[in-house]
């Protein structure tokens, strides 16, 4: 028992094994830790991000959902009006076609009329011419009653 | 009983003879200084192979182990010393896992190695590195060492010095000799206390177990078995409080009150 040379050693001893530890052993070992600490932290950022990239392409997935659905009724809305207007179109364009074929049946019948009349008042001058010629029971000459015939004719 | 003295004094004196070469001061206790090799250098086998294939990945159980032990010992000098940790830190886990291995000695059967040892011829045989004064102090020293240099290096040769003088009674001079007789039993107090409470721990429970082995036979596991777990929670302690207390002197000698 007591305290001799062995005391010195085992300093010895201790001083290298401490040496041995702070240089190979405590380093790697600490680093290690730190490096692994990094990276679970760096793997929860990360999840972290995910997550809120997720919501953030959720979002913008509803976003542009109500966009298109909301195009899709403009689109529906234009398409009725157009079909709308076209109908009016068309109900308009037949609407003055009938119109402008009546008015030019009027107008053929109005010259059907008056060449009817007009044939008729030549008719009708001879007729009379006839009838006065047998009344006088001599031929009148018709170039020199043309006036009177026109007149006559004139007022039919 | 066979290489054992014939009575029980005999007995007991034989287990707590040192295999030393000299004389006086100049002996050496090879047996003290053998398994206190043995020991470190499993404590750095083990502790080195798992740093040489540390990795930042997924750890093996190995290195689960180390690295369990590493952050203990590295939160455990964190929480009392707020200087630099490089030297510190692997300081306090060699202190730590080598007393603890020293300890753990004192589970082997104390007749196993003397057997073992006298059969080729050596006629003393001590395991127990902690139950040697000289393997105790030699921490304890170191560590004082330890204290003055963090002393120099937290408060500077002046704020060291003027510490020793004027701490903690003051500046006047009538009171100098007495902060000086204060300082100077403090700064022996601690590495005497520190190794004593060690070896005597150590000491009584090796001495326990080898009048334990003097009981008959057929009653030895009783008490042994009680002894032995009991003594499984006074290894890690004496280890632990070995450590804590090196670095509460080292931080209270680097950190200005």
């Amino acid at each position: 028992m007591g305290i001799n040379l062995t005391l010195f050693g085992q300093m010895l001893t201790f001083l290298v094994f401490v040496w041995f530890t702070k240089k190979f052993v405590w380093p790697p070992v600490m680093q290690a830790l730190e490096e692994r600490r990094a990276r679970i932290a760096e793997g929860l950022a990360a999840a972290e991000r995910g997550q809120k990239a997720l919501e953030e392409a959720d979002a913008q997935v509803a976003e542009r959902l109500r966009e298109a659905r909301q195009q899709a009724a403009q689109i529906i809305d234009q398409a009725e009006r157009r079909g709308a207007e076209l109908v009016e179109e068309a109900k308009a364009n037949a609407e003055a076609t009938g119109e402008r074929m009546l008015a030019q049946a009027r107008a053929e019948i109005d010259q059907e009329t008056n060449r009817a009349r007009e044939a008729l008042r030549g008719e009708v001058a001879a007729i009379a011419l006839t009838g006065a010629k047998q009344l006088l029971e001599k031929e009148i000459d018709a170039t020199a009653h043309r006036d009177l015939l026109d007149r006559l004719a004139g007022q039919l | 009983m066979t290489v054992m003295a014939s009575s029980p004094t005999e007995y007991v004196t034989h287990h707590l003879k040192h295999l030393s070469v000299g004389e006086g001061f100049w002996t050496i206790h090879i047996d003290t200084l053998f398994w206190s090799w043995v020991t470190g250098l499993i404590f750095l086998g083990v502790f080195y192979g798992a740093a040489r294939a540390v990795t930042a990945g997924v750890p093996g159980k190995l290195q689960n182990f180390v690295e369990t032990i590493l952050e203990f010992v590295d939160k455990a000098v964190g929480d009392a010393f707020h200087g630099p940790k490089n030297l510190l830190a692997p300081l306090s886990l060699t202190i730590f896992v080598w007393v603890f291995l020293w300890n753990l000695m004192d589970l082997i059967p104390v007749d196993l190695f003397p057997v073992l040892a006298a059969m080729v011829g050596i006629e003393y045989m001590r395991v127990v590195p902690s139950a040697d004064m000289s393997a105790t102090f030699s921490l304890s020293l170191s560590v004082l060492a330890l204290i003055i240099y963090y002393g120099i290096k937290g408060k500077g040769a002046e704020g060291f010095g003027k510490e020793f003088l004027f701490h903690p009674f003051g500046k006047n001079p009538l009171l100098v000799p007495f902060n000086l007789i204060l300082n100077t039993v403090e700064m022996i107090a601690k590495p005497v206390s520190l190794a004593l409470r060690l070896f005597g721990n150590l000491y009584a429970a090796e001495l326990i177990f080898i009048l334990i082995a003097m009981l008959p036979f057929w009653i030895q596991w009783l008490p042994g078995s009680a002894w032995a777990i009991f003594h499984i929670l006074v290894i890690p302690l004496q280890a632990f409080i070995f450590m804590t207390l090196t670095i509460v002197y080292i931080a209270l000698a680097y950190e200005k009150h």
